[in-house]
C-alpha cells in the first residue's frame, strides 16, 4: 500500500463508515425535530455529531488516517486558524449589534 | 545558438553565485510530500477550499450575531407540507442523505478502481454523479420556492435580511462545487470506461474522489451551522 501509493481497505470499512454517517445525520436532524432544550444543548449536540461526521469522512473517506505523516500535519493544523476567525468576527458581531441596539434603538 | 550548445552545467556555472544558491535550493529534487504529486496538489487545494467555507461561515456568525431583527427559523423556512401537515427541514433532510450516499458510492468506486475491476469503477462513479444531480436539483428546487416566497439577498419577509444574503451565498458556492464536481467526476468515469488508467494506475479516480468528499464535508457543516442552529 505504502510503496504503489494505493488504498486497499475492504469494503465493509466503507459501508459501516457510510452507516455511521446515516445515522448521525438523523440524530443531529431529531436534535432539531424534537427542539432539544436548552438551546445550548442542541448546540453541542449538534455541533458534536457534525465534528464527528466530518472526522468519519477525512479519516476514512478521505484515507488520512493511512496517509503519511507529513501529508496529515498539512491538511490539518492550517484549518485551526479558522477557528481564531470565528472567534474574532463573533465578538466583532457582538459588537456591532450592541453599536445597532444602542443607536436605533431596535 | 550558442546557448544551446552548453551543457545545463556550464550554463548553471555562468549565474551569479547568489542566484545559483537560490535556485540550488528550491531545485535540489527535495520532496516533502512522499504522494502522489497529482494527490499533494488536490490536498493543497483543498486546504485553501477550506478556508474559502471556513471565511462564509465565520461572515454567517458575524452576521447572524449582528442582526437586530429577529433571525428567522430554518426549520420553518424550509419545511415542507405533506398533506395537512408540515414537516420541518425535510427537503434538506433528504439532501444530506443523498450527498452522504454519494460519498459512500465515491469510495467504493475507488476501491473498485485500485482492484482494476474497470465496469464496477465506472457504474459507481456514474451513479456518484447522478446522486451528485440530484443534489444540485433538489438544491434548485429550493432555491425556487424560496424565491418565490420573497427571499432576496437584501430582504426576506421572515425576519434579518442577513439571512438571505448568508443563505444564497453559501449555498450557492457549495452548490456551484457540486456541479463542477457532477462534471469531474463525469470526465473521469468515461476516462476509467475507455481504459485510460490501465497503465497510468487508478489514482486520478482517488483524487477526484478526495474533491466530491470535501464536498460532502463542507455540507456536513453547511447543515449543522447553517440549517439545525
Amino acid at each position: 500500500m505504502e510503496h504503489s501509493g494505493e488504498q486497499h481497505h475492504p469494503i465493509r470499512v466503507y459501508l459501516v463508515v457510510w452507516g455511521l454517517l446515516f445515522l448521525l445525520s438523523v440524530m443531529s436532524y431529531l436534535v432539531d425535530f424534537f427542539e432539544v432544550r436548552p438551546r445550548e444543548l442542541a448546540w453541542f449536540l449538534i455541533t458534536a455529531f457534525a465534528l464527528f461526521k466530518a472526522g468519519l469522512i477525512v479519516s476514512y473517506f478521505m484515507h488520512v488516517r493511512f496517509e503519511r505523516l507529513s501529508l496529515v500535519y498539512a491538511i490539518l493544523l492550517p484549518p485551526l486558524l479558522i477557528l481564531a476567525l470565528t472567534a474574532f468576527v463573533m465578538a466583532e458581531g457582538g459588537y456591532v449589534f450592541d453599536v445597532r441596539a444602542l443607536f436605533f434603538g431596535r | 545558438m550558442a546557448q544551446q550548445t552548453q551543457s545545463l552545467e556550464e550554463r548553471a556555472l555562468a549565474l551569479p553565485r547568489w542566484l545559483r544558491d537560490l535556485v540550488a535550493d528550491w531545485s535540489s529534487d527535495q520532496q516533502t510530500f512522499k504522494v502522489n504529486w497529482g494527490k499533494a496538489m488536490m490536498w493543497i487545494f483543498i486546504v485553501s477550499d477550506i478556508f474559502v467555507f471556513g471565511s462564509f461561515l465565520s461572515a454567517y456568525a458575524a452576521a447572524r450575531l449582528s442582526a437586530t431583527l429577529p433571525w428567522p427559523d430554518p426549520a420553518k423556512v424550509f419545511a415542507l407540507h405533506i398533506g395537512e401537515s408540515e414537516v420541518p427541514l425535510l427537503l434538506i433532510a433528504i439532501m444530506t442523505f443523498v450527498l452522504i450516499s454519494s460519498s459512500g458510492t465515491m469510495a467504493i468506486a475507488v476501491k473498485y478502481g485500485y482492484e482494476r475491476n474497470r465496469a464496477k469503477a465506472a457504474l459507481f462513479l456514474t451513479l456518484t454523479a447522478l446522486l451528485g444531480l440530484t443534489f444540485v436539483g433538489m438544491q434548485a428546487f429550493e432555491w425556487t420556492k424560496l424565491i418565490h416566497e420573497g427571499f432576496r439577498p437584501w430582504a426576506n419577509p421572515m425576519g434579518a435580511p442577513q439571512f438571505g444574503s448568508s443563505f444564497f451565498m453559501i449555498t450557492g458556492f457549495h452548490g456551484l462545487h457540486v456541479t463542477a464536481g457532477v462534471i469531474y467526476l463525469a470526465v473521469i468515469a468515461s476516462q476509467v470506461l475507455r481504459g485510460a488508467y490501465e497503465k497510468i494506475g487508478y489514482q486520478r479516480v482517488e483524487i477526484a474522489g478526495l474533491y466530491w468528499h470535501f464536498v460532502d464535508l463542507v455540507w456536513v457543516f453547511i447543515f449543522a451551522f447553517f440549517y439545525l442552529f
